[in-house]
């Protein structure tokens, strides 16, 4: 079937593609954009958190027709051209980044704590960030990164 | 495969009696992971997130109807205060990125023992509305769950709303599980307390081959209260009382061992979560009398 979304801006199509295909899958494979990752295909790791309509989601559990018509955000979209989102710029800067893996997920979802509280307490994050595993386990440098980037959004 | 993508319930119901087979996907966070791992490869999927009217929900004669499409994280944001019992469950449910999607009425189509609504749901009186091109019924909770993974729906059916009784009445959920977020229920239980009708609704899930009322534990608790004239005075529960709620609580499971749990621990911990619950509740219901 044919596909018709809107990812991080831009009017996409892609033709062909099997029904029972994720989202992600259409993301990566299909669209060229490689950034929400492939891990666990079951929602557990939450690597190919996107926006869809607005909303966090894991790609991985949303069929690709269910994005027809609808607006996709994925961490590709999160940088204003070179300039990279404070989310972002601050896990480079706490150093909230080893194997990056599970990193995309977490700006997605960071990204979208610091917007919706904007002086998030430590439990906060920590519950923001629940649906999101990182293997490497480096929760306090990503516990750091998300303090230091809702600090800058606030100031 | 097909892809079936209706705009308006009628349709889904038009689709669905067309092609029985179709496998309804909302939230997809149950059939997606089917998918995913090549468990399942259904001849048809029919999406419901295009319809408007399913992610709605209303309130008439005290209670609340829940469209089949409201996510979780909804029923904790709007719901909380009508439906603290569900809300409670919901807000136990996968991580964000899980409530943001999954809904009441998938919980309810994938029937999973495990799953965190249905002993809320059989404690506080819910009815389920499926419908066909046929017309529309509502289940009670009590006769919706018939086996693992197994419910009450009809080939041509959907699930159009669940209908739950709104309560200032306290209830609470509980369940147990290895770290607080993404965790499939080792066991789970509900009780509600409905003081109108001097009362109390239990429910266990994940302990038996369906989520199931604990009807001796019930029975007993309401004896025991009206007895006493509890209700009218309430005072702290004796210990022997909780004590003897959890045992019929563990008594009414039938669970088996799995990766998740051993058979016996499912027991021990369900007659702690409905000691512990059943304190809280009280507490909570002893406070808003006095």
């Amino acid at each position: 079937m044919r596909v018709n979304v809107t990812v991080n801006g831009e009017q996409r199509q892609a033709d062909e593609v099997w029904e029972g295909e994720s989202l992600l899958f259409l993301l990566r494979e299909r669209l060229g954009l490689p950034g929400s990752k492939n891990a666990c295909e079951q929602g557990e790791c939450g690597s190919c958190t996107v926006y869809l309509d607005d909303v966090p989601v894991c790609s991985c559990l949303v069929a690709a027709g269910q994005a027809q018509g609808r607006e996709v955000r994925t961490v590709e979209g999160l940088a204003q051209g070179d300039r990279l989102d404070p989310v972002q710029e601050a896990f480079v800067e706490a150093g909230a980044v080893q194997c990056g893996f599970c990193t995309p997920g977490l700006v997605v979802a960071a990204h979208d704590l610091i917007r919706r509280v904007p002086d998030p307490g430590d439990p906060e994050i920590r519950e923001a960030l629940a649906g999101n595993l990182c293997r490497c386990t480096g929760y306090e440098k990503i516990m750091d990164a998300v303090r230091l980037a809702a600090r800058r959004a606030r100031s | 495969m097909d892809f079936l993508r209706p705009d308006t319930f009628a349709e889904a119901l038009a689709l669905k009696a067309g092609q029985p087979e179709a496998v309804p996907i909302a939230g997809g966070t149950d059939v997606m992971v089917e998918l995913n791992f090549d468990h399942r490869r259904p001849a048809a999927l029919l999406d419901l997130t295009r319809i408007a009217e399913l992610r709605e929900w209303s309130v008439a004669d005290g209670v609340v109807r829940i469209g089949a499409g409201v996510p979780y994280v909804r029923v904790i944001e709007e719901l909380g205060d009508r439906l603290p019992g569900l809300a409670m469950a919901s807000r136990t449910v996968g991580s964000p990125q899980i409530r943001n999607r999954g809904t009441v009425g998938g919980n309810l189509g994938a029937a999973s023992p495990a799953g965190d609504t249905h002993p809320v749901l059989l404690a506080g009186d819910a009815a389920v509305e499926v419908a066909s091109t046929r017309g529309t019924r509502l289940i009670p909770a009590t006769e919706f769950y018939l086996g693992v993974k197994r419910n009450a729906l009809r080939p041509d059916e959907l699930i159009a709303a669940v209908h739950v009784p709104e309560t200032r009445a306290p209830q609470q959920f509980s369940k147990v599980g290895t770290r607080n977020a993404m965790v499939i229920a080792v066991c789970s239980f509900a009780v509600a307390l409905h003081p109108g009708e001097r009362r109390v609704g239990a429910a266990v899930g994940s302990a038996a081959p369906t989520p199931r009322r604990a009807t001796d534990a019930e029975e007993f608790l309401t004896g025991e209260l009206v007895a006493t004239n509890q209700w009218e005075s309430p005072k702290p529960l004796k210990d022997a009382v909780k004590r003897r709620f959890g045992e019929l609580v563990a008594k009414a499971a039938s669970p088996i061992d799995d990766v998740r749990g051993s058979a016996a621990y499912r027991k021990h911990a369900l007659s702690v979560l409905a000691c512990r619950t059943l304190g809280w509740a009280w507490q909570d219901y002893t406070g808003k009398v006095a």
